[in-house]
């Protein structure tokens, strides 16, 4: 019997993925605070899910049979979830970037990483428990 | 790994953002510069900010997609461009620098303008070095898997 890491740590490896992703893309929109036209974006969760799950029933990915081929993998995962902000407060030069709300989700983002990582490292001792076996 | 990626966001807002307050430094250190010619007169600068793409850092990595198909990494400053705003003309015979009209330039430095955009860098620059901060954290916390 092989242990499959896929099936011990569930979704939560994944979700630290996306976290992760989500933390860049709102680092960046605060770093653009001052950029003018940038328009703020975030990933969206339930998009992202829905691709994930997708992928695995349809099978629509491209296959690089060449190495000028372009890498499409990890684009394609974070356009599907990649939107605009609602902008509520729209600045003169076309900047849409509320750096409150951003630092708000920021805050939280990484509030949820936290919460995956230690789902995942329960997971790992739930595995080094089974391991040991004492 | 994408909180590498925030190490860079956060670094790139940092040097943009303390490129700005150079700039702010330069203007207010200016603002009582004369001279004696339109020329010759300090004019305030101020960076133009504008966002990096993949693409543009050469990361080898040919997107299919538009920009706005991809997040950004970082911000970049394209550039310094000098205000348009009208120089002062002040009339002072007795000025060293006044010329044959007996008129002085004075620089278009606002410095209220300036106080203001220094605390509108000042804190941008500590949001990004919070940033920084949090993602050190993430990692730091990521390091001590299994243990």
């Amino acid at each position: 019997m092989s242990i499959s890491f896929d099936k011990a740590l569930g979704i939560h490896e994944s979700a630290l993925k996306f976290r992760s992703e989500r933390a860049a893309v709102l680092a960046n929109n605060l770093a653009n605070a001052e950029t003018p036209n940038y328009k703020a974006r975030d990933l969206d969760f339930a998009a992202v899910l829905e691709a994930q799950q997708g992928k695995g029933t349809q099978g629509v990915g491209m296959q690089r049979t060449h190495q000028q081929h372009f890498v499409t993998d990890s684009l394609v995962d974070q356009a599907a979830g990649l939107r605009y902000r609602v902008p509520s407060q729209p600045a003169i030069d076309g900047n849409t970037v509320d750096t409150q709300t951003e630092q708000a989700r920021f805050a939280e983002n990484a509030a949820q990483f936290q919460a995956s990582f230690t789902f995942l490292n329960s997971k790992f001792k739930g595995l080094m428990t089974a391991l040991r076996g004492d | 790994m994408s909180l590498n990626q925030v190490f860079n966001i956060a670094g790139s807002g940092m040097s943009a953002q303390s490129l700005r307050l150079n700039t702010v430094a330069s203007n207010i250190a200016n603002a009582e510069t004369v001279s004696s010619s339109v020329d010759q007169t300090y004019r305030a600068r101020n960076p133009l900010f504008a966002t990096v793409f993949s693409e543009q850092q050469g990361m080898g990595q040919g997107s299919l997609f538009q920009p706005h198909d991809e997040a950004g990494q970082g911000v970049q400053v394209l550039g310094i461009v000098e205000s348009d705003a009208e120089l002062q003309m002040r009339y002072d015979p007795n000025h060293p620098m006044a010329n044959e009209e007996g008129y002085i330039f004075m620089p278009n430095v606002n410095v209220m303008e300036e106080m203001a955009n220094m605390m509108a860098a000042s804190r941008a620059y500590q949001t990004n070095v919070e940033l920084m901060n949090t993602a050190k954290t993430l990692m730091q916390r990521v390091l001590t898997l299994g243990q």
